[in-house]
């Protein structure tokens, strides 16, 4: 299901239809809460977000971002509560403040702006979750795979070496 | 903490894959998803079971934890916000720190969402792999301990929140009861008679509403609203605003001498009681079973605020009592408690938006809640059921489901309308003998008594048409028609259109949620269904609990309710309270923040992002560190920390970035 995608990990081409994986940062309290909103309700949607639980999206370190591309994402969406709403009081600002300046700079990375979004998503908007995740993903589809210049182009910072080690136990 | 802290890299992990039924093996392939997931490095055992959160479920997860020496858990079953307190419990009972899991939503996320076996059972994989190579750097962690205030706050007077006033108060635990209204009561004062025993609404109301007043237990503050609210569970800081009656309420008796001394002789002003039924004075007494028993001057009406010249019979007729006084100032109050029970009600459905059946243009037209006021032996016509003109109608049309069940207004039935419907028509065919008529779309009369009192009233002759009512107008096509209001509607029984004359149309209104039902909302951190309705945990299992801990919900705030479910659900609400409080103590999630002190440059930047002021600046060592008695694990000064030296337990950047690699890493 993931045709002409490299695999950065082994430089393989997958074979398959192309499909394109995204990496959802959701807010405990409102988008995650949303999409199990979507899920009681049944409502339907593409599979290819892969959520992180965060409590906020306030939490959401810009670095988490440009490790999800430099991994192979194809598209990072964080999902917060709507502004005035946070769980928090104002986590969701500092996340905006912070995806402003990150779009400037995955942009001068050559990462395509659809590739990333912010979206306030309450725990009520169940059918929200489908509306974002299909419009982005029907958006990815039709931009391709992510293109880095070389990989993997961007090195996940933070004691990595420590995480190798408990990895390859 | 130290940064590698106890870190176990040793990882044995098991993996627990739940069908939940059919609701998750139905659209993943939960063997495959089992076979995989024994692949992933560290997994030592991977199983599926029917249903893991089942005792024998849990008893699997512990079995294989004794045999297996398993240090690590994953569970791909439901959302974690559902049952991770269950899986940590099965974790403590085997022996190992219950923060060593790891939940997969395949339910929520995968299952009930995606409609392709092969495309949801990848994605279960990818979930599965991501928390087995996250689940390795969990650290062990303890909850923190709390004390809890033992005070609860209700919020709102009405039934609900009398009746969990009262609940509390009778177990000895201090309530602080605030209404907005100068009264408490509700909207249940209103009623004359409840469905379907048809008993006296204020016989058994008002001796609850004194018992509340009289409490030793309960500090009632009426004509107040809660101005804010900080803290956390068991131990919340509450500001409330307590608005001027311009009477000192510990000097008033009652007695209202100035109500009748005021300079005016006859009510001026709609009485809100008698939704305008009524005119009252600038000072007034809301109902006469009012509690507490305390008059309180309207200022927008009172001539001494208008222009400081009245002569002040008031003050006169109060004499040495002294309890009028114009100059009082609106006050805060600050209390602390352990609890809150929001109990903040409903309000009718604006007729008017409904402009077809002409409410506001044909005096005739009524709304339910009027009717009500109408019917009633303290009402504004002492019960005498007259149109505004003083005629008692003959023939009167209840048209049921105004502003209910209608794509272009509210799209949910009100459940209680129809009973109120049959409740009015009775008390209207039994006192005046009138023909009533009742438009609906379906009869919803389910619950105890309902379905026979509903059999009683086609006993008693009153007409039921079946069929939504197209408009209410005054326009005679028949001489039978002249003077009269022409009901309009298609009998879908009959199979025709019928226009019925009649003197007196009664709109049976929906209930809606609060006007303000978002900002309180926003208060006290809770959530509303997207119709504006307080959000439950839970629809089934925790119907009046929020995902605010220590927040509960009783009443129609959380959805359209009549009175025995509203007091049923109180009850349960001020259960919920004291079972919180009588606990002693609430632990707390640990998904604070901490400062590595070796790697804090001392920039301070951690300080001006923190919403509770829970990071200082130790100035000796030139560090920032958390309190993490007020840090409540937002985590966003982790994220703002340009020396990446804060750390969030079960959110560390190193647990995401391996989430993160581990759910793009191929198959």
């Amino acid at each position: 299901m993931r045709k002409d995608k490299i695999n950065p990990g082994n430089g393989q081409v997958v074979v398959g239809a192309y499909e394109p994986r995204i990496v959802g940062f959701f807010c405990t309290w409102c988008t995650y809460l949303a999409a199990d909103l979507a899920g009681i309700s049944r409502i339907k949607y593409a599979p290819n977000v892969l959520v992180v639980r965060v409590m906020c999206s306030g939490r959401v370190d810009p670095q988490f971002v440009l490790a999800a591309f430099a991994q192979g994402a194809d598209g990072v969406l964080i999902g917060g509560c709507h502004p005035g709403d946070c769980h928090y009081q104002q986590g969701n600002y500092n996340c905006l403040r912070r995806a402003r300046l990150l779009k400037r700079m995955l942009a001068q990375l050559g990462i395509e702006e659809e590739r990333f979004r912010v979206e306030w998503i309450s725990a009520a908007e169940g059918d929200r979750v489908r509306a974002v995740i299909d419009d982005m993903v029907q958006k990815l589809r039709a931009l391709g795979p992510l293109k880095l210049n070389s990989e993997p182009a961007l090195k996940v910072v933070g004691a990595e070496q420590e995480v190798r080690e408990a990895v390859t136990v | 903490m130290s940064d590698s802290g106890n870190r176990d890299l040793t990882a044995r992990i098991g993996v627990y894959v739940c069908h939940c039924g059919a609701n998750i093996a139905a659209i993943v392939d939960v063997p495959a998803l089992t076979e995989y997931a024994a692949t992933v490095p560290g997994v030592v055992v991977a199983r599926e079971y029917k249903y893991m959160c089942s005792d024998p479920g849990q008893e699997l997860i512990r079995q294989d934890i004794h045999d297996h020496d398993l240090n690590r858990i994953v569970v791909a079953s439901c959302s974690p916000l559902m049952h991770e307190p269950t899986f940590r419990g099965a974790l403590a009972r085997s022996g190992i720190n219950p923060f060593l899991l790891q939940m997969v939503n395949i339910r929520e996320h995968v299952s009930w969402v995606h409609t392709d076996k092969a495309e949801a059972t990848a994605k279960a994989k990818d979930l599965v792999r991501a928390a087995a190579r996250r689940v390795r750097l969990h650290k062990p962690l303890e909850k923190r301990r709390v004390e809890i205030n033992p005070n609860v706050l209700v919020v709102g007077g009405g039934i609900a929140g009398i009746h969990a006033a009262l609940t509390i108060a009778n177990s000895g635990k201090h309530v602080y009861l605030v209404e907005r209204q100068p009264t408490i009561g509700g909207h249940m004062a209103y009623f004359d008679k409840t469905f379907p025993t048809l008993d006296c609404a204020a016989c058994i109301l008002t001796p609850k509403m004194t018992a509340v007043g009289s409490h030793p237990n309960i500090t009632l503050w009426t004509y107040s609203e809660v101005a804010a609210v900080e803290g956390y569970v068991g131990n919340y800081k509450v500001k409330v605003r307590r608005k001027p009656r311009y009477i000192h309420e510990d000097l008033c008796i009652g007695c209202q001498e100035c109500v009748e001394a005021c300079v005016y002789k006859e009510g001026r002003w709609a009485d809100e009681f008698n939704l305008g039924l009524s005119k009252r004075k600038p000072i007034y007494l809301p109902f006469p079973q009012a509690v507490p028993q305390k008059v309180l001057i309207d200022r927008d009406a009172c001539i001494e605020f208008k222009s400081g010249k009245c002569k002040k019979t008031c003050i006169e007729a109060c004499g040495e009592r002294m309890a009028i006084d114009f100059a009082q100032k609106e006050t805060i109050e600050e209390i602390e408690v352990g609890g809150v029970i929001l109990a903040t009600g409903f309000k009718t459905f604006d007729a008017r938006r409904n402009a077809y059946y002409g409410y506001g243009t044909y005096p005739n037209v009524y709304t339910s809640l009027e009717v009500e006021r109408l019917v009633n032996a303290s009402g504004p016509t002492s019960g005498e059921i007259v149109l505004r003109d003083g005629k008692k109608p003959e023939r009167v049309g209840i048209i049921h489901c105004v502003g209910s069940r209608d794509h272009n207004t509210n799209r949910w039935c009100s459940k209680v309308c129809c009973m109120y419907s049959l409740k009015l028509a009775h008390l209207i065919r039994e006192r005046i003998g009138a023909e009533v008529y009742n438009f609906y779309i379906d009869m919803r009369t389910p619950g105890k008594g309902y379905e026979e009192f509903y059999d009683r009233l086609l006993d008693e002759g009153v007409h039921f048409v079946r069929g939504r009512v197209a408009e209410v107008s005054d326009w005679p096509v028949h001489p039978s028609e002249e003077g009269k209001l022409i009901i309009r509607a298609e009998d879908t029984l009959a199979g025709f259109v019928r226009r019925i004359p009649v003197d007196m149309v009664v709109l049976a209104v929906g209930l809606e949620p609060q006007a303000d039902a978002r900002d309180v909302r926003r208060l006290f951190n809770i959530s509303c269904s997207e119709e504006g309705w307080f959000l439950e945990r839970h629809p089934k299992l925790a119907p009046v609990s929020t995902f605010t801990d220590g927040v509960f919900i009783a009443g129609a705030c959380q959805g359209p309710k009549d009175i025995p479910d509203s007091v049923a659900q109180a009850g349960a609400a001020a259960a919920e309270a004291m079972a919180l409080i009588d606990a002693k103590y609430v632990e707390l999630e640990p998904y604070t923040a901490h400062v590595l002190e070796e790697e804090c440059s001392g920039c301070k930047t951690c300080l001006s992002i923190c919403p509770y002021t829970a990071i200082s600046f130790v100035a000796d060592i030139k560090k920032a560190r958390v309190n993490e008695v007020l840090c409540k694990g937002c985590g966003t000064c982790v994220a703002t920390c340009p020396s990446a030296a804060i750390e969030q337990n079960l959110f560390e950047d190193r647990e995401i970035f391996e989430e993160v690699e581990g759910l793009l890493a191929y198959a």
